[in-house]
């Protein structure tokens, strides 16, 4: 009796197993990720020359650090910047900064300068009138070592008074650069 | 025991007198015919004479003043089929009258008080049926929170993982109505997918004793059952509902049973829930609210010989993460943890934006028993579960409204068990199972899979018995083995392959290279023994003494083996590991129990040593563009868990009671003697109940909990803080502070059409509005915990 249960047992788990069993083979489809900006490159540009800044994480949020590139600036002088944001993980590019043009009111770029830049401000601003700061003036004082740190934030509080602290919302870049001024 | 009935019959031989006509007495005992276990509340009638009596907890009835004769008793049990006995009185008689106890079938009726334990000799808990009732609109976590021993590990309010001596997720297995939850138990933000109101019959075994269930239950095992259908022809119904202060909303179920005296039954539940956002005593916490509806509809008959069942059951819940625990990276998450200020709060709304989580869980099951005479009962299962989990973080453009997170859990379970209990004394359960498993991530999302698509294959085999060795001795042993297969297609990017050293150990498991990606297959095998083996003494009356050892396996889940990337809602990356192997457990418990009409206690200390255990912990930082992450790693190491639960109940007047829990849990990583992450921290809970059953049931309840500082804790990690330029320590593993909550629970029951099937009962959480954060809340960084609530229940049965 029990010989013969144990036996249908089997039968039947064996039967059941091969019945469920037939998963597809077929190899699932990569995830190229849409919404990542690896690379942003920001030109400051004086009389002709233009200095570039910039920082690329091409592996996103996989280990590799990003690989950040400064170029030196010229004492006391006075760069127009622009700020160009692309995802790189995508062939051809992606070119980010359009859709935070578009999306003006929901970005907010703020920087944070010291030691010999000595002043950023903001050159643009959304349909409310509130900066946005993909295009911006940056200010140099004498020879010496700066810091710039660009943040781009997503959904901020706007208008806020300019801190980080009281725009909140979600940080999409945060990057600081460690320039010579010479 | 025995020796009472030996004197029972010394007193009545004693009694020689010759009985005068109708001065005998009949005493008399009621025992099940399978285990020899006195029945309580037998109903014993004398045919044609208006005489009945109840049996007591002893199983003894007396009658007196019978003439002699012969003499017809009708003994009916509710969990037994009602028995004729004749016997001839002659003088004081003494009868011994066995029942069949086998109408668990009808489903086990837990009319006695006495709650028989899954296990013979593990540390176990049950809920009774007004404490799930008391927790209906919240979660099972919740209800279980009310068990010594178990704790829970919240996100947020709504979303609590069940947390048994310390350990959780997938080492705690779930049974709903006999099938094994899979649920995505694996993430730390994964709820169990279950509806507390549907199988209310809620017990706990702690440890791994239960093999039956599964030989992983490192922490243990929650069972959820059915409420008993009796089988009668009726139509009956239960609603409850309950509305929420905090949340501004509530929830209600309803369940209709359909039954025959045939045993063929049929039962729907619905249950539905809404709570908008919930508050803290001094802000409100957005984007908290919760919608849940479920759905559960069996159809089955139960017979003495064989039986069947129809199951199926939905359970969709859609919660919401709070809003200011979405952070970009490591400078918001320590500016979070230094401002102790939520960075988001919005005015309250019940609308669930994203971050949020929406969980579908459909389970389907179908068995079948057959009783065979003179040898036992055969099971046979089949169920089906589908669980589709969707995450939603907060996204711009194009993707908005696209899930991050999109995957779907198929599984299929056949499993079949004979259970030999002919032999008086000695019960045999032996089983099988085959399960197969289909994990698809849906690549729409266009975010990397956190988890990869792949299919699973488990099959078990167990055996466990029980014995009696002398009436007041009971041994039980059990061992399984359980096989797994898991083959998984997985990305990787090129640089974490090589960043985790996987080119140099698994290079033959690429089946293509993307470039910056690369396609794998890993194919792993687990063969896993459990094993367990224990005793339950009976001291004296009323003490019992069980001892267990369990040895367990658990092969790692999926998140532990390829969880690879950030997690956005959390800003934290989670990296999983090829070379992880399974854990072994070997837990020795005791418990030391004492139930009396007037007092009872329960301690149960207890030690468990595993091995390779699998831990997640923060580990580093790694940098992006969009700043710092906090870096959470899966790693393998000894760990040892010792603990004690102890429990009390005092009968001060028949009115009034107290009753004391406190728990205590310590957990080390012996490799490093670092304390474990995330282990509860000792609580000390005490309640006064006053009761009046002549006050239309008044039941008053004063709780109040306490919960220590957690002392033992792994030390803070230090990251550099792009913001601050320097490095900084981050504040990820400090507790916080222990806290006091007080609870008001009062409770009234009216009769309408019956006998009380009106009861209302009203609760507030957290009298005081006391401001705290728990140690195994996740949010905690973020905001205080939930503030008083005020909630109402009326719950009707007709």
């Amino acid at each position: 009796m029990q010989l013969f249960n144990i036996k249908n047992y089997v039968a039947l788990l064996t039967v059941g197993l091969l019945t469920l069993s037939c998963s597809n083979d077929d190899d699932p489809e990569a995830v190229d990720e849409e919404e990542v900006i690896t690379t942003m490159t920001i030109e400051l540009e004086s009389a002709g020359n233009v200095v570039t800044l910039q920082t690329r994480d091409l592996d996103g949020d996989g280990p590799d650090a990003p690989v950040i590139t400064v170029g030196n600036l010229a004492a006391n002088t006075t760069y127009t910047g622009s700020i160009e944001l692309l995802n790189e993980t995508e062939t051809p590019a992606d070119n980010i900064t359009l859709e935070v043009a578009e999306e003006d009111d929901e970005h907010q770029f703020f920087f944070d300068a010291s030691g010999t830049v000595t002043n950023v401000t903001y050159n643009d601003e959304d349909g409310d009138g509130n900066p946005i700061g993909l295009s911006f003036t940056l200010t140099t004082g004498d020879p010496g070592p700066g810091t710039i740190r660009v943040t781009l934030r997503h959904e901020p509080k706007k208008p806020n008074d300019g801190t980080l602290a009281d725009a909140g919302g979600e940080t999409d870049i945060s990057q600081s650069f460690n320039v010579v001024v010479e | 025991m025995k020796y009472s009935i030996l004197l029972l019959f010394v007193c009545l031989s004693g009694w020689t007198s010759v009985a005068q006509d109708c001065k005998s007495i009949l005493l008399g005992e009621i025992s099940d015919f399978h285990d020899n276990t006195p029945l309580y509340g037998a109903s014993i009638t004398v045919t044609g004479k208006n005489q009945q009596t109840l049996s007591n907890q002893e199983g003894k009835f007396r009658f007196e003043n019978l003439c002699d004769g012969v003499l017809e008793l009708e003994i009916s049990h509710p969990e037994c089929i009602s028995k004729f006995v004749t016997i001839v009185i002659n003088g004081d008689s003494f009868k011994k009258i066995l029942l069949e106890h086998h109408l668990e079938e009808l489903d086990e009726v837990k009319v006695t008080g006495v709650i028989k334990n899954t296990t013979t000799s593990a540390q176990e808990g049950h809920l009774s049926l007004s404490e799930v009732e008391k927790y209906s609109g919240n979660s099972l976590g919740d209800a279980l929170k009310s068990l010594a021993g178990v704790s829970t590990l919240n996100t947020g309010a709504n979303i609590v993982k069940p947390v048994i001596q310390g350990l959780m997720g997938s080492r705690v297995l779930i049974l709903n109505n006999n099938v094994r939850m899979q649920d995505m138990e694996w993430g730390e933000e994964h709820a169990p997918n279950v509806d507390i109101n549907t199988n209310q019959d809620i017990s706990v075994v702690k440890g791994a004793a239960a093999l039956e269930y599964g030989g992983d239950a490192i922490g243990g095992v929650i069972i959820m059952n059915p409420l008993p259908i009796v089988r009668t022809d009726s139509l009956f119904g239960k609603t409850q509902t309950n509305l929420f202060s905090n949340g501004r909303g509530g929830n209600i179920t309803t369940t209709l049973t359909k039954s025959y005296s045939s045993g063929l039954y049929m039962k729907g539940q619905a249950s539905f829930k809404r709570l908008g956002d919930l508050e803290a005593p001094d802000y409100l916490l957005s984007n908290t609210g919760i919608a849940e509806k479920g759905v559960a509809l069996s159809v089955g008959k139960r017979g003495f010989l064989q039986g069947w069942e129809a199951y199926y059951s939905y359970f969709d819940s859609e919660i919401g993460i709070l809003r200011a625990s979405h952070i970009g990276n490591v400078d918001d998450l320590i500016q979070s943890i230094n401002s102790q200020q939520p960075n988001v709060i919005n005015d309250f709304t019940y609308a669930i934006q994203s971050p949020y989580q929406e969980v579908t869980h459909h389970l389907g099951k179908l068995n079948y028993y057959r009783r065979f005479e003179g040898l036992g009962k055969w099971t046979m299962q089949y169920d089906f579960q589908n669980n589709q989990r969707l995450e939603y973080d907060i996204r711009v453009g194009n993707d908005a409204d696209k899930a991050s997170l999109d995957l779907s859990l198929t599984t299929h379970s056949i499993t079949t068990g004979f259970q030999f209990d002919s032999k008086d004394g000695l019960q045999v359960k032996t089983g099988l199972l085959g399960r197969y498993q289909n994990n698809f991530a849906n690549p729409d999302t266009g975010v990397r899979r956190l988890i990869p698509d792949y299919d699973k294959i488990d099959l078990g085999v167990f055996s466990v018995a029980e014995y009696r060795l002398k009436e007041n001795l009971i041994l039980d042993a059990g061992v399984r083995y359980d096989f797994s297969r898991i083959d998984a297609k997985k990305f990787y990017r090129t640089s974490r392959w090589e960043e985790r050293g996987y080119d140099e150990d698994f290079a033959d498991i690429i089946i293509e290279d993307l470039g910056t990606q690369l396609l794998t297959n890993p194919i792993f095998d687990f063969h896993n023994i459990s094993a367990t083996s224990g005793l339950q003494y009976d001291m004296k009356k009323e003490t019992k003494l069980r001892f267990n050892y369990a040895l367990a396996q658990r092969a790692p889940n999926p998140s532990e083996l390829f969880s690879d990337g950030l997690h956005h809602s959390a800003a934290r990356i989670e990296l999983g590991d090829l070379r992880i192997k399974s854990e072994t457990s070997s837990k020795i418990s005791l418990s030391l129990e004492k139930n009396s009409a007037d007092w009872g206690y329960t301690i149960s200390p207890y030690f468990n040593a595993i091995n390779e255990f699998i831990i997640l912990e923060p580990t580093g930082v790694e940098f992006t563009i969009r700043g710092a992450f906090p870096v959470w790693t899966y790693r393998q190491t000894n760990a040892h868990l010792l603990g004690v639960d102890v429990s009390a109940y005092y009968n001060w007047t028949p009115k009034l009671r107290t009753d004391h829990k406190f728990s205590w849990v310590k957990g080390t990583d012996v490799s490093t003697d670092i304390p474990l992450i995330n282990m509860p921290p000792a609580n000390f809970n005490n309640s006064i109940s006053y009761r009046n059953p002549k006050l239309k049931n008044l039941v008053l309840g004063l709780e109040s909990m306490y919960v220590f500082e957690q002392q033992r804790f792994p030390d803070n990690i230090f990251v550099f803080s792009p913001e601050q330029q320097q490095e900084v320590e981050l504040d990820i593993n400090t507790p916080p502070a222990a806290y006091h909550l007080v609870a008001l629970d009062a409770e009234t029951s009216y009769s309408i059409g019956h006998r009380n099937d009106l009861k209302i009962g009203l609760r507030v959480t957290n009298l005081f509005n006391t401001n705290y954060r728990d140690y195994l809340n996740r949010l905690r960084y973020f905001v205080d915990d939930l503030g008083r609530n005020i909630s109402l229940r009326i719950i009707y049965n007709y």
